[in-house]
């Protein structure tokens, strides 16, 4: 028999619904495969192969008398930011302690309600603040995947990108079928074109934000990273939907992603902005860039120069919003109704002795940075220009849907680096997300697909950015992209 | 923008995060670093630009007046380092 854990979501689908494997073998074999990695990988902070075999046993009861629901026994990761019921919750975070929620987040709900399996919950930078998976309560996450030096494998550990860092390593070395994810600023795109994986973050109220750990509200969407462009468009399906406990959840039907696959690009009109050729943009993320632009060219799509004027505004504007909307949210963890508290002489000491020991060195400096943009005396000069800023790079997008359909990006500048390479110096490791925290501060989706391999053998991934809730169209361009350029299976299993 | 270490101190009271000397130190060079590279935002206009309130234009909404939810004492003191009778216990506030 194959092995079970190197199927896509689909296949292995399939495969259940065709009865070859059963939904306990199928997790079994996956469950071996965390308890051989994850020393090396560190992927999952929390494995629950109990609650998997459960949830697989049930599934294939279900499937035993053929009323298999539409993700029925399929195994999936969980990033520690999504809420599980009676299953420890941290987002990587020492405040959080040992919480242990009284709820499951929608997005999570929905998945569990169309019959998928839960593995464990995933790695992240702590409160998804990081774009390395470096400042993880747990530790870091290393990328399965390793540099080519001069013909030979280079042993540096590699990051696997961030904040979804858990989610992207597990996809690309094979410990679940498709991973949920959060992105703020490119936590979902960054981390999958660091890997090789497919991840989507959809439309701003697409998914419910109930349940996940809040980061900077008007910027954090849930997405899944999947291991091709179909397994995205199936996670998706089943991930976004209305909810009336979310205030920004959007009251539209959620499409069939995967019946959009198919449709190609004939007539689909690209927009390539000229903003992103930027400085520090490596040479293969622009080899990979023009060979995009070609693949859809001969798939049938029109390319059209565009201008995005606002572009390079837009990562200092959220390195205010975001940092400010962080440190709101995050005034919750005062040490008296969860997690850690530190004891002091009165109550504020205890509230500063909780969160000095609680909040790592990046939280603390954003927690910080937001205090200071909203202050009295410095709330106009930062804080309101920089939403005055968003306005202006929403509009820039606005002013080409007009013209262009979707419009094509790299993903990020470079491939994945190593550790300890950029996490010195917060602004090298801020510079990550700047193709891709646009995409944010417009409320727009984005998808990142691997296009190709660097030199040094590491994947280069492609982002496509589309108009709100049209993320069918993402999908479509992204399946010709995948088709063109393949699949990028990690080389060698060296943790197993 | 140069931040001495009295402004560190009084953002991190605001914050209620204590910070040793040494932390106080360096973040006055990482604050003072990022809040300079922010500043090129001063160069872009926005004269007569609103500033976003929200990414989709959504009229809030409202949900009829009713109750949905309560009586889970138990489940929302279920994590509190220290709790009496569904209550929260915290350090005197007034003696």
């Amino acid at each position: 028999m194959t092995d079970l854990t190197s199927l896509t979501l689909a296949a292995a689908r399939d495969g259940l619904r065709a009865k070859k494997f059963s939904s306990t073998e199928l997790t079994q074999a996956f469950i071996t495969a965390i308890d051989k990695a994850n020393p090396a990988l560190n992927a999952y902070v929390l494995p629950t192969p109990g609650h998997a075999l459960a949830q697989a046993k049930a599934s294939d009861a279900l499937i035993a008398k053929n009323q298999a629901r539409p993700l029925e026994g399929l195994p999936l990761g969980n990033k520690d930011l999504f809420a599980t019921k009676g299953i420890r919750t941290t987002a990587c975070s020492n405040i959080l302690a040992e919480f242990k929620p009284t709820y499951e987040s929608t997005v999570g709900q929905n998945l569990w309600n169309a019959g998928a399996v839960m593995l464990g919950k995933l790695n992240n930078d702590e409160f998804a603040m990081g774009s390395s998976n470096e400042t993880s309560r747990f530790g870091p996450v290393t990328n399965p995947w390793r540099r080519k030096r001069n013909g030979a494998i280079d042993n540096t550990r590699l990051v696997p990108g961030g904040s979804s860092g858990g989610s992207s390593a597990a996809v690309a070395a094979n410990l679940c079928l498709a991973a949920t994810a959060t992105d703020t600023g490119g936590s979902i795109r960054q981390p999958a074109a660091l890997t090789g994986t497919v991840g989507i973050k959809p439309t701003y109220g697409r998914c419910s934000r109930w349940g996940i750990v809040a980061f900077a509200s008007s910027l954090d969407q849930a997405g899944p990273i999947a291991r091709t462009t179909r397994d995205a468009a199936i996670m998706l399906s089943h991930m976004a939907s209305f909810d009336p406990k979310d205030s920004t959840s959007v009251d539209t039907p959620v499409p069939d992603y995967e019946a959009a696959l198919q449709q190609g690009v004939k007539g689909l009109r690209i927009g390539i902005p000229r903003e992103y050729r930027v400085d520090g943009m490596s040479r293969e993320a622009q080899t990979s860039w023009d060979q995009g632009i070609a693949w859809l060219k001969a798939a049938g799509a029109t390319i059209h120069d565009i201008s995005l004027p606002h572009t390079k505004y837009a990562l200092p504007a959220y390195y205010i919003v975001a940092p400010a909307e962080c440190s709101s949210n995050l005034a919750r963890y005062d040490g008296v109704r969860y997690g850690l508290r530190v004891a002091g002489k009165d109550l504020t000491e205890t509230y500063e002795n909780t969160r000095a020991k609680g909040f790592g060195k990046e939280v603390k400096r954003r927690v910080l940075i937001g205090t200071y943009v909203l202050s009295a005396g410095y709330y106009d000069a930062y804080y309101l220009k920089a939403q005055k800023v968003r306005t202006l790079i929403k509009r820039d997008f606005d002013l080409v849907w007009d013209k262009v359909d979707c419009v094509l990006t790299p993903t990020t500048p470079n491939p994945a680096f190593g550790f300890g390479e950029k996490s010195g110096d917060p602004l090298a490791m801020y510079l990550e997300d700047i193709f891709t925290v646009t995409v944010n501060m417009a409320g727009l989706p984005g998808i990142s697909v691997p296009a190709g391999l660097s030199s040094e053998g590491t994947p280069i991934g492609l982002q496509l950015i589309g108009k709100p809730f049209d993320e069918a169209t993402l999908f479509r361009a992204a399946q010709v992209i995948e088709d063109a350029a393949g699949h990028f299976p990690v080389p060698t299993k060296w943790w197993a | 923008m140069q931040i001495d270490e009295k402004t560190v101190r009084r953002v991190a009271r605001l914050a209620r995060i204590n910070v040793t000397a040494a932390e106080a130190k360096s973040l006055q060079g990482e604050l003072s670093g990022i809040l300079d590279w922010v500043k090129m935002l001063d160069e872009v206009n926005t004269d007569g630009i609103e500033p976003m309130t929200s990414v989709e234009a959504m009229a809030l909404r409202l949900r009829e007046d009713k109750v949905t939810d309560g009586s889970i004492g138990p489940d929302i003191t279920a994590n509190a380092p220290m709790t009496e009778d569904n209550f929260f216990v915290v350090p005197k506030v007034v003696e």
